[in-house]
């Protein structure tokens, strides 16, 4: 087993830092278990088990560090590392940006860890499967799925006395389905930190209705359209706002959150009223680790109020020069929604496309943050409240904050994986109008 | 390794400054760079786990152990911001049984830990053996018994003293700095995989394989208008060491901006592209349309990745990859015809894991297959794919062409890109020739944005410079350019290639596919090439 108690990771960091002769000593250490079953062609391709550690040194003699990391645990290779990460940082120039360990925090208890997920047995993993294949096998069509778990632990402690441990689990299944002659294609995703919430014959099934749906595809001309986005679509957009929070780069007026005179956009409004978005690690249907990777507790942050920039995310160097609170960047975003299902948000469209999920995304300008990719899986003509007919798939190029300023509909929120990053997310399909798809596609 | 921890580690996104590591030394970095586990220890454990598989009923297994090292040196501006040394040491065991695949891994290479992974792969195969439909077909493979193979490199990067990196660094920065660029990050990225595969076949495989990037990252900006532009190096990822930062006057390309050839003149390029950051900021947006371009192998390595390199992997053919990175259009009724046009004449795509300095380049891959080359397309028609042991009776294949590859001792190995490379034109001509017969057009160089639908169809490419052409002469910058385009249209727009001349190595260290996803390392060789009548939209918008 790769998974430390906490009892068992603290002796193991304490021993780490009994070898260190620096000023201040860090240590970060991980373990994870994960499996994983792939499927395609209706049939199991590869499968596998792998177990992991890994461990991270920093050393400091006054702004000198030096790092090391290593993932081989007996004493001899524990001291070699500690020893590797001083003459390391003895050699180091200062750095004019250093700044000092943290002494002990105060965390909150994280809700990441699910026992039945840990205890997950082969078996489990490939009855899980087994009922996916089924659906697509019933329906004469063809699956290629992906299911993943892991089970790990993480924890840090240094020589001012912090010392910060989490356990968590996590399990992410995709399935995608397609028709026999390769017409029709659908999707779904799910993740959870707990398995047993996890439904892949249901998910197999949301995927099939599409691909017999999508079959007959007609095209219709690229150009602006209300679209609807399903949460899976949406979370490919909207992770590039979260991952651009960062204040330095908007200090810097380098950022789609910088302004004209070396200003940023902090305080303003920049995209509809109705937008808010805040990561909260406690939150039950998307828990998270209550401490960051330097060891910075994490707290609840409303990142968008009411479409206005509430927050930046800090650095501890950059958050100290500009005198404010270090607020780490999140580990996962929630966005707020609204009540309707998918089907109320489609029933309510005179005229739109319904998106499934988007795919290979990619920023075209980083200035306006314009991003661009294609839809896939399932995309569909939307006409007085019904679905008409699948459409060709179509490439965009558009830009997330023009498009939460397009707004006109959110919908009730559940959680998400982004294909792009992996990462779970709480959100709700969306309704915009003017999407700007630019080209079409004879992709399915 | 995954791209979020690369951007982690390399503090290039928005983690950046969560790790801000400055360190150098002024000797050799006494990190464990040198070391090697002995060959005769690997062969030992290889054995534990070979045996260990066969005594609980595989067919076939092999084991890969992986000594994995990277060392990143990053900077911006004036400070040294990050010196990462990673090193993974582990084993992966691979087996079939009861006609279906399994893999476990682990760190933990003492022999009842590598017997008990070679079991769970057993058990794991045997699993999942009834949800099968056809069991596993693996083309035989001779085992060629004790062999080695070691990247050709002149200068070891990580023997490179630290001080010296951050040396070049440093000054690469300031020459941008003094040039006009605001910001600069620039990096070194080093790889060294040292990787021992044995099989039941009676392979026992030791080699290793060095990788280099240096690369930077420049932001200009107009304070008044909050405007700005970015300006990325031309150097490419290279299977070399550290002499491709040991450039020679025979490996620079005069023009409208100096291009390398095999080794890369980091400072000169730097200073060029601070100043073409603020050229860049007042050139004249495009305006959309057709136009014919010509394309720079600093540029066209990615487009003919995506558009001829992926399509013709042949598990995206077949459906291994329809729920992540998606299948192909090349399908096999097209290869079958023997006539499916992909490309005019001039195209002649080959496919190779032998050219020296490539990112590809391998003895062995990493199912124990000698590495060789063949065509893809020949004189515009689809001619094959790319094959792994398991897919080669697909193609009436007696042998696998040895595309498999793992990123890790704990991934799992499955079919990769090999280097995928537009073969030079063969009548004599320069990219000024190129450029001469062109009307209206727009000369790109370097590679920026990219995107490519699932099946390969639809693809956007940005760039880094942009140069409008009128009346075969270049009239100045443009900015705000992408091209969008068919990729068969594209190919069959293919109206002359550059000669050998100009031939030169573009790649990535990032190729992902895969569920997990994995990243391969391979490299795109081409002359300039032009292209005829290509759409080219404009990017620019307003928030």
């Amino acid at each position: 087993m790769s998974i430390l108690t906490k009892d068992e990771a603290q002796a193991l960091l304490k021993k780490v830092l009994s070898y260190s002769k620096a000023d201040e000593c860090e240590v970060n250490l991980t373990g994870n278990d994960s499996a994983n079953i792939r499927y395609a062609r209706n049939s199991v391709s590869t499968s596998a088990k792998v177990s992991s550690s890994q461990l991270v040194v920093s050393s400091a003699y006054g702004k000198k560090l030096g790092v090391a990391t290593i993932n081989e645990f007996d004493d001899a290779s524990l001291e070699k590392v500690v020893r590797r990460s001083e003459e390391l940082a003895q050699l180091a120039p200062e750095n004019p940006e250093y700044v000092l360990f943290l002494g002990p925090q105060n965390y909150a208890g994280s809700a990441t860890y699910v026992p039945a997920t840990a205890a997950i047995t082969p078996r489990l993993r490939s009855d899980l499967v087994a009922a996916s294949l089924q659906v697509a096998r019933d329906a004469k069509a063809v699956a290629a799925g992906f299911l993943e778990d892991n089970t790990g632990y993480s924890a840090m402690a240094n020589s001012k006395g912090l010392f910060a441990y989490n356990t968590s689990t996590n399990t992410n299944f995709s399935i995608t389905v397609r028709t026999e002659d390769g017409r029709g294609s659908g999707y779904a995703t799910r993740g959870y930190n707990d398995v047993t919430k996890l439904d892949t014959r249901k998910a197999t099934q949301i995927a099939t209705d599409k691909a017999l749906k999508s079959a007959e595809a007609k095209a219709i001309e690229p150009g602006k359209y209300t679209v609807i986005l399903e949460p899976a679509a949406v979370a490919v957009l909207l992770e590039r706002i979260f991952f651009g929070l960062d204040a330095r780069q908007a200090d810097e007026g380098r950022s789609f959150l910088s302004k004209a005179g070396g200003t940023t956009r902090l305080g303003e409004k920049m995209v509809d009223e109705r937008v808010n978005i805040y990561s909260d690690p406690l939150h039950p249907e998307l828990p998270t680790s209550t401490w960051s990777g330097d060891g910075r507790p994490q707290e609840k942050v409303s990142w968008i109020e009411k479409g206005v920039i509430k927050n930046f995310s800090y650095s501890r160097y950059w958050a100290e020069k500009k005198g404010v609170k270090a607020v780490p960047g999140p580990d996962g975003a929630i966005m707020e929604g609204g009540t309707k299902s998918l089907e109320e948000l489609i029933a309510g469209t005179k005229k739109g496309v319904l998106v499934t999920r988007l795919w290979y995304i990619r920023d075209v300008d980083p200035q306006s943050l314009l991003l661009t990719g294609l839809t896939r899986d399932g995309t569909f003509y939307i006409e007085n409240g019904k679905i008409q007919y699948p459409i060709k798939n179509f490439r965009f190029n558009e830009s997330p904050i023009i498009m939460l300023n397009n707004l006109e509909e959110l919908g009730k929120v559940e959680r998400t994986v982004s294909v792009e990053s992996n990462v779970n997310y709480l959100l709700p399909p969306i309704k915009v109008r003017d999407f700007t798809f630019s080209s079409l596609s004879d992709a399915v | 390794m995954k791209r979020r921890d690369f951007i982690y580690l390399s503090g290039l996104g928005a983690a950046a400054t969560m790790l801000p590591i400055p360190m150098m030394g002024n000797a050799i970095d006494p990190g464990r760079a040198l070391e090697t586990v002995d060959v005769a220890l690997k062969k030992q454990l290889a054995d534990v786990a070979l045996n260990a598989a066969r005594s609980k009923g595989a067919t076939y297994t092999d084991v890969r152990i992986g000594r994995y090292l990277n060392q990143f040196v990053i900077t911006r501006e004036d400070k040294v911001q990050n010196i990462v040394n990673t090193e993974s040491y582990g084993l992966g065991v691979r087996v079939i049984a009861n006609g279906s695949w399994g893999f476990a891994a682990t760190d933990k290479l003492d022999k009842d830990s590598i017997a008990k992974a070679a079991e769970q792969a057993v058990a794991i195969a045997k699993e999942n053996s009834r949800l099968l439909t056809e069991p596993v077909r693996l083309a035989s493979q001779k085992g060629y018994g004790e062999v080695s193979w070691k990247a050709p490199i002149e200068k070891n990067a990580f023997e490179v003293p630290i001080k010296e990196k951050v040396d070049l660094l440093l000054d690469v920065n300031g020459a941008a700095m003094k040039s006009g660029a605001d910001y600069i990050t620039s990096l070194l990225f080093l790889v060294n995989e040292q990787k021992y595969f044995a099989s039941t076949d009676g392979s026992y495989i030791d080699q290793d394989v060095h990788r280099i990037w240096p690369a930077f990252f420049i932001t200009k900006i107009d304070k008044v208008s909050g405007k700005f532009e970015t300006r990325n190096s031309l150097s490419t990822p290279m299977g070399m060491g550290y002499e491709y930062l040991n450039f020679r006057p025979q490996d620079k390309i005069k023009g409208v901006t100096t291009l390398y050839k095999g080794r890369y003149d980091m400072f000169e390029d730097a200073k060029a592209a601070g100043a073409q950051a603020g050229e860049k900021l007042k050139a004249k947006s495009v305006e959309p349309g057709k136009y014919d371009l010509i394309l720079d192998p600093s540029h066209l390595w990615l487009t003919i990745h995506e558009s001829t390199g992926h399509p013709t992997e042949l598990d995206r053919v077949l459906g291994y990859e329809a729920n992540f990175a998606g299948t192909s259009f090349l399908t096999l009724d097209k290869w079958e015809s023997k006539k499916f046009n992909y490309g005019s004449k001039l195209v002649n795509i080959v496919a190779d894991k032998t050219q020296l300095g490539s990112l590809g380049a391998v003895g062995y891959d990493d199912e124990g297959v000698q590495c060789g080359q063949w065509d893809i397309i020949k004189d515009g028609i689809l001619v094959n794919y790319q094959a792994t042991r398991d897919q080669a009776h697909i193609l009436g294949l007696n042998a696998s062409q040895g595309c498999c590859y793992a990123d890790n001792w704990s991934s799992v190995q499955f079919q990769r890109m090999p280097n995928i490379s537009l073969q030079p034109g063969k009548e004599k001509k320069s990219i000024d020739d190129l450029i001469k017969g062109v009307e209206k057009g727009i000369y790109i160089i370097g590679d920026g944005s990219f995107s490519i639908d699932q099946q390969r169809y639809n693809f956007q490419f940005g760039g880094q410079l942009f140069y409008e052409i009128k009346n075969g002469k270049i009239v100045g910058m443009l900015r705000d350019v992408a091209y969008q385009a068919n990729s068969q249209e594209f190919w069959n727009s293919c109206v002359g290639i550059a000669d050998a001349s100009d031939y030169r190595l573009g790649g990535a260290f990032g190729d992902g596919k895969g569920q997990p996803p994995q990243s391969n390392a391979v490299s795109h060789g081409s002359s300039t090439a032009r292209f005829n009548g290509v759409n080219v939209i404009n990017t620019a918008r307003n928030l």
